[in-house]
């Protein structure tokens, strides 16, 4: 570094990057592969469920989550209310 | 036994088929047979880094289509002669590649005693880096120390260990490597530049190499000369020392200090 590059100095950024990379990879690696299969589960559960009752494709909801040291994979269905028995 | 290296990176602009061409070169002067294949379909340009631009008759497509033979496609270096090119085709069909066209060309370089497939992946995460890394062996991700590079990087990382043929056979991983490009150790030393301990440290793989940021990369695609041929550069260096280790040689790692100024540069900088 010189005296002249005083004057024209760029911040030091190397830190800031390093560690919004090691949020977002840590990140995106923990939802790696695990959620890839939920947009496919959900449309076949759809159609299963389909065969037997009128459900409305917004009506199932799906979800991963990580507890600790195992995953819970959360499913609710929302059956259409009775129409006429 | 053949081994079949997929030099990949996810973001474009990184030096992939910079490297590609160099390893490719290094590895063949060491007396190595050596097939590099263009797999960017639609966007070729191994052919203008290695030189060889004016001698592409057939490409990698018209061999999978059948249109020609796989010898009469392959390109022999004209300064190595036991290096060889394989051009991507100018087509814009994206279908024109398939995994059992792929299989079939570097089945039959396989046969004919090669002893180092490199495959030039295309950016992206699309058709034809899927087909660059399928078969791999090995894999050298290209990264600049800048965060959608490295982001990238792991992205690409992802993809190796689960889409490829070795990842779903369950046949033991592929080996995989991280190549720094465009390096300044300057930059990293005031802090400007993430270093090689930085990017290593998020991505957790091994360093094969460290490519300083250079003007030689630039006069060496202009003229069609990969860039480690150019004996007076830094750059070639680094390459040489990649080439070692890929060859299981432990190497020290240059080109990564500051190098120590004289009296008056470290007056005036520069």
């Amino acid at each position: 570094m010189g005296l002249l590059d005083l004057f024209r100095r760029t911040p030091a950024t190397a830190n800031v990057a390093k560690e919004r990379l090691r949020i977002i990879v840590a990140q995106e690696r923990s939802s790696r592969g695990a959620t890839d299969f939920l947009p496919l589960l959900r449309r076949e559960l759809l159609e299963v469920i389909r065969k037997y009752v009128n459900v409305d494709p917004e009506a199932i909801q799906i979800n991963l989550e990580k507890e600790g040291g195992h995953e819970v994979l959360e499913l609710s269905v929302a059956l259409p209310e009775k129409a006429g028995g | 036994m053949t081994e079949i290296i997929v030099v990949t990176s996810g973001k474009g602009g990184v030096g992939k088929t910079t490297t590609s061409a160099s390893l490719a070169c290094g590895l063949a002067r060491g007396g190595k047979r050596v097939a590099v294949i263009d797999f960017d379909i639609g966007l070729r340009n191994l052919d203008l880094i290695m030189g060889c631009e004016r001698r592409v008759v057939y490409d990698f497509v018209n061999v999978i289509q059948g249109d020609c033979s796989l010898k009469q496609a392959l390109i022999k270096d004209k300064r190595i002669d036991s290096l060889f090119v394989l051009a991507a085709s100018q087509t814009r069909d994206k279908d024109a590649l398939n995994l059992d066209g792929v299989r079939k060309v570097l089945d039959d370089l396989i046969a004919d005693g090669f002893d180092y497939i490199v495959c030039d992946s295309p950016a992206g995460i699309e058709k034809g880096a899927h087909l660059a890394m399928y078969f791999a062996d090995r894999a050298i991700v290209v990264v600049n120390p800048e965060v959608s590079s490295v982001r990238d990087s792991d992205r690409i990382l992802g993809l190796l260990s689960s889409k490829t043929h070795r990842a779903e056979q369950g046949n033991g991983n592929i080996k995989e490597h991280l190549l720094l490009t465009r390096y300044s150790p300057r930059r990293v030393t005031t802090g400007e530049m993430m270093s090689v301990a930085d990017v290593k440290e998020i991505l957790g793989i091994e360093v094969i190499g460290v490519i300083p940021e250079s003007p030689d990369v630039l006069s060496a695609s202009n003229a069609g000369t990969p860039v480690i041929l150019n004996e007076q550069s830094d750059v070639a260096s680094a390459y040489e020392d990649a080439v070692a280790r890929l060859q299981g040689q432990t190497v020290p790692l240059r080109f990564v200090d500051e190098p120590k100024k004289g009296f008056l540069a470290r007056i005036f900088g520069g």
